[in-house]
């Protein structure tokens, strides 16, 4: 192979292969991460109970999807879902499914560790106005932990977007699998594989700069 | 639905004259020998990127950050196709090295920017007056280094280096993208093959489960040894 | 032995040191003090090139510390100096604090560094804890051996940079004897600190320092008997009304 040919990177390529996997890889990302802090913050509070019953099996869950490869997981949804509900079920769907469930246990970790960031006396105070236990946390400390915890949440959805390109393992059709189809088609590999990491990492550096300067201006608000 | 175990599945022959229990034993072997390469390249890597980054130099420091900010933005498995597909038909030479290699160093590599990360941290989490004690003694600043900040700098940076350990296990199932012959592979073929997927995902499964614990186990043991007499440990 | 001549620094726009001058012979022991922020720490860490200094001159037995030729490593290894938090290192045992610099710096066989050493600790009273390590000490224990280590490169003049200031008030003494000592021993030694009874003790000459500045620069008894600024006579009122 020659010197590098950019010459079939047009408009057309990008309507053609690119927009479409692109599109879902975002629309991934954003379910996944926002199901993923909703069970996490659910498997959190799990962790956090006294009673044993509650804390055992959230822990169980989180550390058995935290031990296992993604990929892996990815495979076993894929094989699962459409066994276990007796209906095939497209590449997509189940990459959604996967990443929401998947991804809730590692924000369920960040999320602990917010909740746990809150001074036990807020707790205290918000039971001494009288709140229940589910007001205190909804209303006084789940607001802070969220708080103190939105770079690294954001910091992990940076993760969760680079991490969707192992859909490849299911043959679901991503920026990646967009890349790769056009870089197949046109009989320019080299080219396309380099186009997507470029494409890859102004996204997920430009997305880390921000989140450095939230984290910058948080550390000043403080 | 009736669902009945068919552990047999792993002595049935694979048509090549081994069965698939053979042929998960030597994928857990690559599994261990991608792995184990990768974390020599990553620290290697990672140890002497993270020490330029707390050094006085501005422009190997800035070499540094980039390399951080290079590997850790773009997606490992990108970075594999890259090794795999692109570097080779630059460099004409690496298309004589083994895909093996190439994965390792695209592993190594990719992790090599997170320990960076983390040798980092451990350094500038010590007093600066350690750097200027060991200066005012009249040790190079090399030796400042190798006698005096490194060895706390390693001490503390166990803890995320174990789990970096065993991410690089996790990590390593993306190698099934370039047909290496690791567990993850295996799975996926044997799977095909056999179709007797749950029963192939549980042992491929319970054999990662295993080695990340081993793993940890063994890490452990080290950071107990290294362990500092009266020293309070970072944050742990 | 210590020479400072016209010393400035500046921290981006920010001038720590104004136009230092000063000396410290043979023999000689000099203490500065001054209020907080007033850079006698920067200062003292110019004499050995801790802290790099833009304008001026510092030379040490001769040599210029910032000349662009000097061998900082071989100059350091001639000037001891001691820290305010002691910087030991953590990891290494007692005795193994004591012969880093012998061996690696000096390259004295291990035998004769242990021996050095051993008398050393003697010296300051703590040959029992050679083995120990820096965590397992208190803290005036912690700021002799770093005395000891510093004494075991056979330096010219020693640096002490608030040696006592981060200790417990009952731990305070057990260091100023040995430094007193040290002192009567004829070693040379330039002192950031406090101790306005150490400087009594055995001081030669008193600095007083201010926003940079070298206010003041007197024999001990003009110092106590009548400093010439009022910001020295200030901050005299202040520390020994405590």
């Amino acid at each position: 192979m020659g010197a590098l040919d950019l010459s079939f990177f047009n408009r057309e390529l990008i309507t053609n292969f690119l927009w479409n996997g692109f599109v879902f890889s975002v629309e991934l990302t954003l379910v996944a991460m926002a199901g993923g802090i909703l069970l996490g913050t659910l498997l959190a509070l799990m962790r956090l109970s006294d009673r044993s019953w509650i804390a055992l099996p959230a822990a169980a869950y989180v550390n058995t999807m935290r031990s296992i490869p993604l990929v892996m997981v990815i495979l076993w949804f894929f094989l699962l879902i459409p066994f276990l509900t007796g209906r095939p079920m497209g590449a997509e769907w189940s990459a959604v499914i996967t990443f929401t469930a998947f991804e809730a246990a590692y924000y369920s970790e960040i999320m602990r560790a917010g909740i746990q960031s809150v001074s036990r006396d807020q707790v205290h105070a918000g039971n001494a106005l009288g709140l229940t236990y589910a007001q205190t946390m909804r209303l006084v400390i789940l607001p802070q932990a969220f708080r103190n915890m939105l770079p690294v949440l954001l910091s992990q959805t940076i993760i969760l977007f680079q991490d969707t390109s192992l859909v490849y393992a299911i043959g679901a059709y991503d920026l990646l699998r967009g890349f790769s189809t056009a870089g197949r088609n046109f009989n320019r590999p080299v080219e396309a594989y380099l186009l997507a990491a470029v494409v890859y990492f102004v996204i997920s550096f430009s997305l880390s700069s921000a989140v450095k300067q939230l984290q910058a201006r948080i550390a000043i608000a403080r | 639905m009736q669902f009945r175990w068919e552990w047999e599945v792993f002595l049935r022959d694979t048509g090549g004259g081994e069965t698939y229990l053979d042929w998960m034993i030597s994928a857990w072997g690559w599994t261990l020998t991608v792995s184990a390469c990768s974390w020599v390249v990553a620290v290697l890597a990672g140890s002497v990127v993270g020490t330029l980054r707390t050094t006085p130099s501005a422009w190997l420091g800035r070499l540094a950050n980039a390399w951080v900010e290079l590997f850790r933005n773009v997606p490992l498995l990108v970075q594999i196709f890259i090794w795999y597909h692109v570097i080779p038909s630059l460099y004409k030479p690496l298309q004589e090295v083994p895909s093996f290699i190439l994965v390792v160093l695209a592993l190594g590599f990719f992790t090599s920017a997170r320990i960076a990360e983390q040798v980092r941290a451990g350094i500038q989490s010590l007093p600066r007056g350690q750097r200027e004690a060991g200066l005012a003694m009249g040790l190079t600043l090399a030796q400042t280094y190798r006698f005096v900040l490194l060895p706390m700098a390693f001490r503390i940076v166990i803890p995320p280096l174990t789990s970096e350990s065993m991410n690089i296990i996790k990590n390593s199932a993306v190698a099934f993208a370039v047909s290496i012959s690791e567990l993850t592979m295996f799975a996926m073929q044997a799977q095909e093959e056999t179709s007797r997927g749950i029963e192939v995902y549980l042992a491929v499964t319970g054999l990662y489960m295993a080695t990340a614990f081993a793993v940890n186990r063994v890490m452990a043991f080290f950071e107990a040894r290294l362990r500092v007499p009266g020293y309070v440990g970072s944050d742990h | 032995m210590i020479e400072i001549s016209n010393v400035s620094k500046w921290y981006g726009t920010f001038q720590v040191l104004k136009d230092c001058s000063t000396r410290v012979d043979k023999g000689e022991v000099v203490v500065v003090c001054g209020p907080s922020g007033s850079g006698k720490s920067t200062l003292i860490k110019c004499v050995n090139a801790l802290e790099p200094f833009q304008k001026g001159e510092v030379v040490v037995d001769g040599i210029s510390v910032g000349a662009p030729g000097t061998d900082l490593p071989k100059l350091r290894s001639r000037v001891g100096m001691v820290f305010q938090h002691f910087e030991l290192f953590p990891h290494l045992s007692i005795m193994e604090n004591l012969t880093l610099g012998q061996i690696r710096v000096l390259h004295r066989g291990e035998e004769e560094s242990r021996d050095k050493g051993m008398k050393l600790l003697e010296r300051v009273g703590l040959r029992e804890q050679a083995a120990k390590f820096p965590g397992q000490l208190s803290g005036g224990q912690q700021q002799r051996v770093a005395i000891a280590r510093a004494l075991a490169m056979d330096p010219l003049c020693m640096l002490f940079d608030e040696p006592t200031s981060a200790l417990d008030p009952e731990m305070i003494n057990e260091v100023l004897d040995v430094m007193v000592e040290l002192a009567h021993e004829g070693m040379t030694m330039m002192c950031v600190t406090h101790e306005m009874g150490f400087a009594r003790k055995v001081a030669k000459r008193v600095i007083f320092m201010d926003r940079g500045e070298i206010v003041e620069d007197a024999t001990k008894d003009d110092f106590f008997g009548k400093p010439r600024s009022e910001r020295a006579q200030q901050f005299l009122s202040k520390i020994l009304h405590n």
